[in-house]
């Protein structure tokens, strides 16, 4: 379905993208995760045909995103970081014009839309500008597949939205894509990363790791111990300090040590907190997530690159 | 152009959602019409007038009088040697000295004219020009020799300011509205973003323009009726040409002012940026466009530079076709050069405008 390969694009001396290449299969959702500045905002506006590359070509459903520029725009449904709706018009008002824009109508793809359109049905009349932010993420995904695009683009959809309207959100993407629509999607949380079926790890423009969240978790072979103390500054620094602890950095509530030695134990940890005088301590085991193997993945990349 | 259609009509209902957008478009032009006609007012009245009379005859009393009747002038006192009177003016209590030399009256009558001479206070060099003007058309027809100074005042018979200013004034405004209102109105939707959104769409760049001139364009024709509404309830002024020849025109010069508007915001990423830029031009287009200074009184090369200041072609139309009366034919080429020049930078807008970076 889309097809990336080697593509490369600077800002003057700042590199954005640095030789990116991967694939999406039709009828997946494909996750770019990454912190802000990692590339992925540029990685988007490629495809959505705003931005041109310095190098490297990518192709969706066959067209190239330089070349065929304009058929693309009728495939592809791309939805902005930013909310990017006319504020000022209604609820319906913005769908009936992104509908004619596109050359259709609102009833010739209502299907599509309608599992998530009903739910803004109560608000047709309202300006877009009032809406909270999940409903603005409704009505901005609404607008994107109104003309029944073959890719969707959605570039950090999660942010600025509750964590509710973020589960309902997930839940429409993935009725979406069993419907057969291929998705695009970037974010920098972590746990949305989990939701995807297949993941890049992006930083600095690069590519650091690329699977199914469940093998990039799988790869990560160091146990982990979730920590806590009620000084967690100082907890930190005590357990970097510790002998077999590879690194430890805040994680939540708790902090994450990652364990060189496997023979350490979780009353190990305990115990050697509680002579550093730690009080209230609480040590547990944990499960490398995605953030885990990011931070792993980022350490590697600065020590070695 | 179904598409332009939607775009047209997703415009207006953001104009009239706005709310500062039509009390601008309405009460703008009425508005700046009746005041600046009021207090931009180059009228002179009142002016201070030393008489030195070396005749003393009755034709230079039957002068003297002639200037007491006048309202443009009071008599502030008579004085027999020029140098009385320079000293006058040198304590600012005189304007304009006449002086009747001592055989005006043999010479009026022997051969028809005589020479007088006045000396006017230049400080305020408008003032003494408008004043000697006056003076030079009173002694005139004081003299009753029609050869000597033409006081008829064609196609403004009364000299009245605001017949003259009016139609000047609506001409500028209209162009600096829809100027700043295209400019203003596309920066916006980049800083909102929502240009974006437009971008990823397949609306043409021709289709997207067409939908942001059209509304302004319509508005034109509205804030110029509205304008000349007021003009003509408040000040009486003159419509001497054919009232769809205004339209006519308007909708002809109108893509001008909507172009480089247009042009602006493709060169500025924020509303901030495009309102100077725009002021940048817009203020040298109002002050050399002819309103408040005669365009015959600039260099030679500012007039070749105002060939390209489209508010220069608008007022001129504006005070040919309704105080002169004038037809299709004699600013034919006036409204040729405002046609081009609106393709030319509508065209730029076009060329520059980009849906990629």
């Amino acid at each position: 379905m889309l097809s990336i390969s080697n593509i490369s694009k600077s800002y003057g001396a700042i590199k954005a993208l640095d030789d990116i290449s991967f694939e999406v299969a039709s009828g997946e959702i494909f996750g770019l995760i990454g912190p802000d500045g990692a590339g992925k905002t540029s990685m988007f506006r490629i495809l959505a045909t705003l931005l041109l590359p310095d190098q490297g070509a990518a192709k969706i459903a066959g067209l190239d995103v330089v070349r065929d520029y304009k058929a693309l725009r009728h495939r592809i449904g791309y939805m902005p970081g930013r909310f990017s709706l006319y504020q000022d018009l209604s609820v319906a008002e913005n769908l009936e014009f992104f509908a004619a824009v596109f050359g259709t109508s609102i009833e010739a793809n209502y299907q599509l839309i309608a599992p998530i359109y009903d739910q803004l049905k109560p608000f047709k009349d309202r300006r877009a500008g009032a809406l909270s932010g999940g409903m603005k993420q409704k009505l901005a995904l609404c607008c994107a597949l109104i003309h029944k695009p073959d890719l969707l683009l959605l570039d950090e959809p999660g942010t600025g939205v509750d964590p509710v309207s973020r589960k309902e959100f997930w839940d429409m993407l993935r009725d979406l894509r069993d419907g057969g629509l291929t998705i695009l999607v970037s974010t920098p949380y972590m746990d949305e990363a989990a939701l995807c079926d297949r993941v890049a790890l992006l930083q600095n423009g690069r590519i650091m790791a690329m699977d199914t969240p469940e093998k990039i978790t799988a790869a990560f072979s160091r146990p982990i111990f979730a920590a806590r103390s009620a000084d967690m500054y100082r907890l930190i620094q005590d357990l970097r300090a510790m002998p077999g602890v590879a690194d430890c950095y805040a994680f939540g509530e708790f902090a994450h040590a990652v364990l060189d030695d496997r023979s350490l134990k979780s009353s190990d940890l305990l115990q050697y907190l509680q002579e550093c005088g730690h009080t209230e301590v609480q040590v547990k085991n944990a499960e490398a997530n995605i953030e885990d193997c990011f931070i792993e993945l980022m350490k590697k990349e600065t020590t070695h690159g | 152009m179904r598409t332009v259609f939607f775009l047209v009509q997703k415009e207006f209902l953001q104009i009239f959602r706005n709310k500062t957008m039509l009390p601008m478009i309405l009460v703008m032009p009425v508005f700046q019409t009746l005041l600046l006609s009021f207090a931009a007012n180059y009228e002179v009245k009142n002016l201070a007038l030393s008489v030195v009379d070396h005749d003393l005859s009755p034709s230079s009393r039957q002068l003297t009088a002639k200037f007491e009747a006048s309202p443009y002038f009071q008599l502030q006192g008579q004085y027999f040697s020029v140098k009385a009177a320079d000293e006058a003016m040198a304590r600012e209590e005189t304007d304009i000295i006449l002086e009747i030399p001592a055989n005006y009256e043999r010479d009026f009558i022997r051969e028809g004219q005589a020479q007088l001479s006045l000396t006017a206070n230049a400080i305020n060099a408008n003032k003494a020009g408008v004043g000697l003007a006056y003076a030079g058309g009173i002694a005139a027809s004081a003299m009753d020799a029609p050869s000597l100074t033409v006081d008829n005042l064609w196609y403004n018979p009364r000299l009245d300011y605001k017949v003259f200013m009016v139609p000047g004034i609506l001409g500028e405004i209209v162009s600096l509205i829809i100027c700043f209102l295209t400019a203003l109105n596309i920066v916006r939707e980049r800083e909102l973003g929502t240009i974006e959104q437009i971008n990823v769409t397949p609306v043409k760049k021709w289709q997207f323009i067409l939908g942001k001139l059209l509304p302004f364009w319509s508005l034109s024709l509205v804030m110029m009726t509205v304008g000349l509404t007021a003009g003509k309830l408040v000040f009486s002024i003159p419509i001497e040409g054919d009232i769809w020849l205004i339209a006519l025109y308007t909708i002809a010069f109108a893509p001008t002012m909507l172009g480089l508007g247009f042009l602006i915001s493709n060169f500025a990423q924020t509303q901030q940026q495009a309102m100077f830029t725009a002021w940048f031009f817009i203020l040298i287009f109002i002050l050399m466009c002819g309103l408040f200074t005669p365009l015959e009184s600039m260099p030679e090369w500012a007039q070749w530079l105002n060939m390209l200041n489209p508010v220069k072609y608008f007022v001129e139309f504006m005070r040919l076709v309704l105080l002169k009366g004038a037809g299709l034919a004699e600013i034919g080429s006036n409204m040729l050069a405002v046609i081009l020049y609106g393709l030319v930078v509508n065209g730029l807008a076009v060329y520059t405008y980009k849906k990629r970076i």
